[in-house]
């Protein structure tokens, strides 16, 4: 299981090496939704006797864990096919459970930094929540779900245009229907329950709960950690599919 | 220190290699020579745990690379045929990945980073990116760090591939060095030249078949030791001779252009698969 730490390390030092950069590029899409719903469409606008931009900024932190801790598939990828340094991890005695901690543990960590980018300019736009231990377990579990899912599905794509195509049909759709922007009370019934299957609507419920001071449904912890273990076993499995 | 029994490598239909044994004796530098899609670059995967075998063993120091494989792993350090290091870090904490991949400890991490730059003469580059370093710095920086965690077995695919002549030259010294240490050595190559330099004994490999395994000296010797390439109509026909006398002889009264030369290893493989090498 050491060998985890290599893993991670590395993300670490190359997340060191682009933070200058990264963190303009994490507050460029939740400022721009800010500014467009929470300022332009949503200024008078009442959600549960909270204002817009309180209902905004949980969903936008949650939105971010799934994004950002997506992303790390990005990066195993380019790492795969373009410079080939998942070679060395495979050479390396390392199991597969050390290779996809160390992964998953990285996606974590871009998805928190992100997360505290989000919550500096909601602070700045004047926005104050509570941010208790469920409101920081339900983003910490949320990222766990998706950094999973991105090493599991980086293992299987063939190439760097495969990648784009997760996204398209993974992290948009659910970005835009698990809840952040609207109330998905304010949908038909039977898309309601469609929804449940998702695993960001139930992160965006219990991340908005805790965040307005309310105890959040226990239920919706214990199916992020159900689909979360799930994903990081068969991301296990799929890094031994990765070799020839 | 490297056996291999029946190792076989099918892709769908094509059978990349055919049942292939081999044995690589301690402190040896053996060469592993065919041309390109052989099976040399297969093989080294399999052995390294890159691809999956479809059948056969591996023992790697008396490890099953199948049933013991992390314990296999520790056997050998590996030197990629294309780059692998992380352009955006620097020698050094390229390095220190690696030594953390090994489950070494922080301090003789250092120590052997330390000592392994000195080895390849990168010492003052240590804390260059190493997208800042030229391709010939770039193998030896692969190469120091195959040898960081102290491998008994050293893989070196194609070590010297794109590289100019004085390099390689370079690559080789460094090489001969590691083996003269008391590592063992097994290296795929397609240069001729480089197996001749190298090699305590050349294993021939063509479309994913052993065709022929030895010293380059007891192979060539096979052959003769002196050969004729004649040119007529565009065409080489090349004739072998035990001894220089006889070559000489069988040019007397010869009017074509010919060249006269040693017999080499190229000579070798093309008696026996009816093609180059370098193909």
């Amino acid at each position: 299981m050491k060998g985890f730490i290599a893993v991670y390390v590395r993300e670490l030092l190359i997340l060191r090496r682009r933070i200058t950069r990264l963190i303009p590029s994490w507050s460029v899409s939740p400022l721009l939704y800010l500014l467009a719903f929470g300022y332009a469409v949503g200024r008078h606008m009442d959600v549960g006797g909270h204002t817009y931009m309180e209902f905004l900024i949980p969903g936008l932190a949650a939105m971010s864990s799934m994004t950002q801790a997506f992303a790390i598939s990005s990066e195993i990828n380019v790492s795969r096919f373009y410079w080939h340094i998942f070679e060395e991890f495979q050479a390396a005695p390392i199991s597969n459970i050390s290779y996809v901690l160390g992964e998953v543990f990285a996606g974590m960590t871009r998805a928190l930094l992100s997360i505290a980018v989000i919550l500096l300019i909601g602070y700045i736009f004047g926005v104050t929540l509570s941010y208790n231990f469920w409101f920081w377990l339900a983003l910490l579990l949320n990222s766990f779900v998706f950094a999973a899912l991105a090493v599991g599905l980086a293992m299987l794509v063939k190439s760097h245009a495969d990648q784009s195509l997760l996204n398209s049909f993974i992290i948009t759709p659910m970005a835009f229907l698990g809840g952040t922007f609207f109330p998905i009370e304010r949908l038909p019934e039977w898309a309601q329950y469609a929804l449940y299957f998702l695993p960001l609507t139930h992160a965006t419920k219990a991340i908005r709960k805790a965040a307005y001071g309310d105890l959040p449904l226990m239920v919706s912890y214990l199916v992020l950690c159900g689909i979360g273990v799930v994903f990081f076993f068969i991301a296990v499995f799929c890094v031994n599919k990765a070799k020839d | 220190m490297i056996n291999i029994e029946k190792l076989s490598k099918n892709y769908k239909k094509n059978e990349a290699l055919k049942d292939i044994s081999l044995t690589v004796k301690k402190g040896e530098l053996f060469a592993y020579l065919g041309p390109n899609g052989a099976g040399k670059t297969t093989t080294i995967r399999i052995l390294t745990g890159l691809t999956h075998k479809t059948g056969g063993t591996a023992y790697l120091n008396g490890f099953d690379i199948s049933k013991e494989t992390l314990k296999a792993k520790r056997q050998y350090g590996v030197v990629p045929q294309s780059t692998n290091l992380d352009h955006e870090l620097s020698v050094y904490e390229n390095l220190y990945i690696h030594g953390l991949l090994y489950h070494m400890q922080g301090a003789k991490i250092k120590e052997r980073i330390d000592m392994l730059l000195s080895y390849v003469a990168l010492k003052d580059r240590k804390k260059s990116p190493v997208k800042e370093l030229s391709g010939g710095m770039k193998r030896r920086v692969l190469i120091a760090r195959a040898l960081l965690h102290e491998p008994v077995i050293l893989f070196l695919d194609e070590p010297t591939v794109g590289l100019d002549a004085t390099i390689r030259r370079r690559i080789w010294g460094l090489i001969k060095k590691i083996q003269q240490d008391g590592t063992t050595v097994f290296l795929t190559t397609h240069y001729i030249e480089e197996a001749e330099f190298l090699a305590d004994r050349v294993a021939f490999i063509d479309k994913g078949t052993i065709v022929a395994v030895g010293t380059p000296h007891h192979l060539m010797e096979k052959q003769g030791a002196w050969a004729i390439d004649l040119i007529e109509n565009g065409q080489v026909e090349t004739q072998y001779f035990n001894t220089r006398e006889d070559a000489d002889q069988y040019n007397v009264n010869r009017h074509k252009s010919y060249t006269l030369r040693r017999v080499n290893l190229e000579d070798v493989f093309l008696t026996l698969t009816g093609k180059k090498v370098t193909e």
